[in-house]
C-alpha cells in the first residue's frame, strides 16, 4: 500500500508540472500585455516601468523559469491589480472559507444521496424510488441561483430563521450548505441507484441469500461495498470542487471564498493571481485524485492486488 | 429409502410484457435421503428454475410461485415458510452451488469471510473458531494452503478453485440436500471431472442428497442415481440411471442421449443433432411439447398431451407411443442397453 501511494505521488508531481507549464503558457498566449489589458491609455515610459517591475520585458523563456523558481521556493506571485497581495495569502484568507461550506455539504450531500440511491433501488418502482428519482431530477436540473432564492425567500422573509447574508457566525453556513448539498444529493442518488440495482442482480448476491443471510446483511456487507466503488470515482472531482468554491453561492450569500475571489481575479485580468490560485487547485485536484485511488484501492481487492506488483 | 424432498404440483410462471412464461408446469417428484437426481434438459426446460424455486430463490425475478404448488422439505412445506424459517433452513439444511463461480463469489470478500458468514449466520460460534471450521472446510474440498487461502480473494484462486471454495461454502454447515446448478458448465473437462469424484466423494462421506442440474447426460451416467427428462416446464421422462440409459423410452431422451459425442455407432459418422427449437413457452401447450420436433410425432401427439405411463416404480415416461394403441418404434441404434459400449 505504501509503495502503490509513493508511485501515485511520483505520478502527481509529474501531472503537476506539465498542468503548470501548459497554464503558464496559456496565460501567456493571450494577446496584449497584462498591463495594457488592465489600463489602457498609459503613457508608453510607466508602461516599460511596469512591464520592466513585474519582469514582462524579459523573453518568455526567462520568465518561464523565473516563475518555476518562484513555484519551488513557495512563492505564487502577486497580485497585479492589488500590488502587495499574495496569492499565498489569497488562498490562506479565503480557502478555509469555501472549504467549510464546500466540505460540509459534499459530505452532507454524499451522505444523504447515497442514503437514497440505495433506497431507491431496494424499494425500485415503489413510492420511495419515485419519490427519491423525482427529487433527484429536480435537484439536477434546478439552478443553485434559483434554489438559493428560493430558500432565502422562504427561511429568511417568510420564516425568519436564518440570516439572508453575511459570514462569521454559526447560523451563516446553514442555508449556503443547504443550497449546495442538493446537487450531491441528487447526482448520488441516482449514481448510486443505478450502481445498487446492478449489484443486486450479480450471482453472487444469490450466494449470499441461498447462505440464509439476513436482507439486512446482503445490503450492509455485500451490496453496499460493491455498489459504492463506482462511486468512487465520483467523489474525487467533487472534492477538487470544494476549494475552488461555488462562485454563485459564495456571490448570493455574499460570502467571503476563493470562488469568487478566482472569479474577480479573471474579469480583472489579475493574471498572476489566475495562474497562482490555478496551480493550487491542480494540485488540490491531483491530491484528491490520491485520495480516491487509495479509497478504491481499500474498497476493491482486485485494484489493491494488482498495483501491488 | 426415506423421502427428504418431495415437490407436488410445481407451477412456476414469469410475468413478462409479452405474457405469462409458463416456465415450469406441474412438476412432481421427490428426493430420497442420500441419493443424486439429475435433471436433464436443455436451456430453457425449466430445470434451473425448477430447483431455485426449491430454495425460494425467484424473488428478485418475475418468477411467480402458482398457488397449488407445494415443496415439503422433511414433510415442512418450504412455500409456506416464513422468512425466519426460510432462512434457517437456506445455507444449512439445503445448500446451492451455481454455474459460474467466478460471478457467484463476492469480489470484495475474502474467502474464508464468505465460508465464516454461512456458518456464523448458522451458528454462534466465535469469529476464530468459524474460521478455523472454514480452513477445515478447504482441506475438505482438497484446496492445498487452506490456511493461506483464507485471506484470498476470488480472484486469487482459479476457477476449478473457485468452484471448491464455493462448495466449502456449501457445506459450510452439513446440508441434507445440495442442489448444484450446472457446477462443472463453466470449467474444463479435466476440472470438471476431478471436481465431479471430489462431489462424489463428500456425498458419500457426508450422506447428503444431491440435485444435479445440468444439460450434459455425460456426467449425469456415472454421478447420478436417478435421471429426470425436463423439456418446455414438464418432465418427460423419469428412471434409474440404468433405466434411462439402458431402456429410454421417449423420443426427447433418444435426442438427448444420441447427442452426446462418442455414444455414436461409429466415430466417423456426424453428430447427432435434434432439429428445431423448443416451443414457446408463452404458449398453453395443450399437445404434447415436443410433438413439433419429434420423428415418430402422430396425430394424436398434436391435439392432446400425453399422460405419464408407468413402466415400473421407478421408471416413467409421458409420450403417446407407449399408448397400447401405437404403433412400436424401436429405440434407435446407438443408444440403449444392447448397443451400449
Amino acid at each position: 500500500m505504501l509503495k502503490f501511494t509513493l508511485k501515485r505521488l511520483g505520478y502527481m508531481l509529474v501531472v503537476l508540472f506539465i498542468v503548470v507549464t501548459i497554464t503558464f503558457f496559456l496565460v501567456h498566449s493571450i494577446p496584449g500585455d497584462p498591463i495594457t489589458a488592465m489600463v489602457q491609455d498609459l503613457p508608453e515610459e510607466t508602461r516599460t516601468v511596469y512591464l520592466a517591475r513585474y519582469g514582462f520585458d524579459q523573453p518568455l523563456g526567462v520568465q518561464y523559469v523565473r516563475f518555476i523558481k518562484a513555484c519551488l521556493c513557495g512563492n505564487l506571485g502577486e497580485s497585479l491589480r492589488y500590488p502587495g497581495r499574495k496569492v499565498i495569502d489569497i488562498v490562506r484568507n479565503y480557502a478555509p472559507v469555501s472549504g467549510v461550506i464546500g466540505g460540509l455539504s459534499l459530505a452532507i450531500g454524499f451522505t444523504i444521496g447515497i442514503l437514497c440511491g440505495i433506497l431507491a433501488a431496494l424499494n425500485r418502482n415503489k413510492w420511495p424510488d419515485k419519490l427519491i428519482m423525482v427529487i433527484a431530477i429536480l435537484g439536477t436540473t434546478i439552478p443553485t441561483f434559483v434554489t438559493a432564492a428560493v430558500l432565502q425567500y422562504l427561511l429568511t422573509v417568510t420564516w425568519p430563521i436564518f440570516p439572508t447574508t453575511g459570514w462569521g457566525q454559526a447560523k451563516h453556513i446553514v442555508l449556503p450548505v443547504l443550497c449546495m448539498c442538493v446537487g450531491p444529493v441528487a447526482t448520488y442518488a441516482r449514481y448510486m441507484r443505478s450502481s445498487v440495482l446492478d449489484t443486486v442482480n450479480q450471482d453472487y448476491i444469490l450466494t449470499a441469500e441461498a447462505k440464509g443471510v439476513s436482507q439486512f446483511r446482503i445490503v450492509t456487507r455485500h451490496i453496499f461495498r460493491n455498489s459504492f466503488l463506482p462511486c468512487i470515482t465520483m467523489i474525487c472531482s467533487s472534492i477538487a470542487g470544494i476549494f475552488s468554491g461555488s462562485f454563485i453561492i459564495e456571490s448570493i450569500f455574499a460570502i467571503p471564498g476563493l470562488g469568487k475571489y478566482f472569479i474577480s481575479a479573471i474579469n480583472d485580468r489579475d493574471y498572476s493571481v489566475v495562474l497562482g490560485l490555478n496551480i493550487i487547485f491542480t494540485g488540490i485536484y491531483i491530491l484528491a485524485m490520491l485520495l480516491c485511488d487509495i479509497l478504491m484501492a481499500l474498497t476493491d481487492p482486485r485494484i489493491r492486488y494488482s498495483n501491488d506488483r | 429409502m426415506s423421502e427428504l424432498l418431495k415437490v407436488e404440483n410445481l407451477s412456476v410462471s414469469f410475468l413478462s410484457y409479452a405474457g405469462e412464461v409458463r416456465a415450469v408446469r406441474d412438476v412432481s417428484f421427490h428426493v430420497d435421503a442420500r441419493e443424486t437426481l439429475a435433471l436433464v434438459g436443455e436451456s430453457g426446460c425449466g430445470k434451473t428454475v425448477t430447483s431455485k424455486s426449491i430454495m425460494r430463490l425467484l424473488g428478485r425475478t418475475t418468477g411467480v410461485i402458482q398457488p397449488g404448488s407445494h415443496i415439503y422439505y422433511k414433510g415442512e412445506d418450504i412455500l409456506a415458510m416464513d422468512k425466519k424459517r426460510l432462512s434457517q433452513i437456506r445455507g444449512s439444511e439445503i445448500s446451492m452451488i451455481f454455474q459460474d463461480s467466478m460471478t457467484s463469489l463476492n469480489p470484495t470478500m475474502t474467502v474464508g469471510a464468505q465460508i465464516t458468514e454461512n456458518i456464523r449466520t448458522h451458528a454462534r460460534v466465535s469469529r476464530a473458531d468459524a474460521l478455523r471450521r472454514a480452513e477445515e472446510l478447504l482441506r475438505m474440498v482438497e484446496i492445498p494452503n487452506p490456511h493461506e487461502r483464507l485471506r484470498n480473494y476470488p480472484h486469487q484462486l482459479s476457477g476449478g478453485m473457485r468452484q471448491r471454495a464455493m462448495i466449502a461454502i456449501a457445506l459450510a454447515m452439513d446440508p441434507s440436500l445440495l442442489i448444484a446448478d450446472e457446477p462443472t458448465t463453466a470449467l474444463d473437462v479435466t476440472i470438471q471431472a476431478q471436481l465431479l469424484d471430489l462431489l462424489r466423494g463428500l456425498k458419500d462421506r457426508l450422506g447428503m442428497s444431491i440435485i444435479l442440474v445440468t444439460h450434459d447426460l455425460g456426467i449425469v451416467s456415472d454421478f447420478a442415481d436417478r435421471v429426470q427428462v425436463m423439456y418446455a416446464g414438464r418432465i418427460v421422462e423419469r428412471g434409474t440411471v440404468e433405466e434411462i440409459f439402458q431402456n429410454p423410452r421417449h423420443p426427447y431422451t433418444w435426442a438427448l442421449l444420441r447427442s452426446i459425442p462418442g455414444m455414436a455407432p461409429d466415430r466417423k459418422s456426424r453428430l447427432y443433432s435434434l432439429h428445431g427449437t423448443p416451443p414457446d413457452l408463452l404458449l398453453p401447450l395443450e399437445h404434447c411439447p415436443f410433438a413439433a420436433r419429434c420423428e415418430y410425432c402422430m396425430p394424436i401427439c398434436k391435439k392432446q398431451p400425453p399422460a405419464e405411463t408407468v413402466l415400473s416404480d421407478t421408471h416413467g415416461a409421458a409420450c403417446w407411443l407407449l399408448h397400447p394403441n401405437a404403433p412400436r418404434v424401436e429405440i434407435p441404434r446407438g443408444i440403449g442397453g444392447v448397443n451400449r459400449d
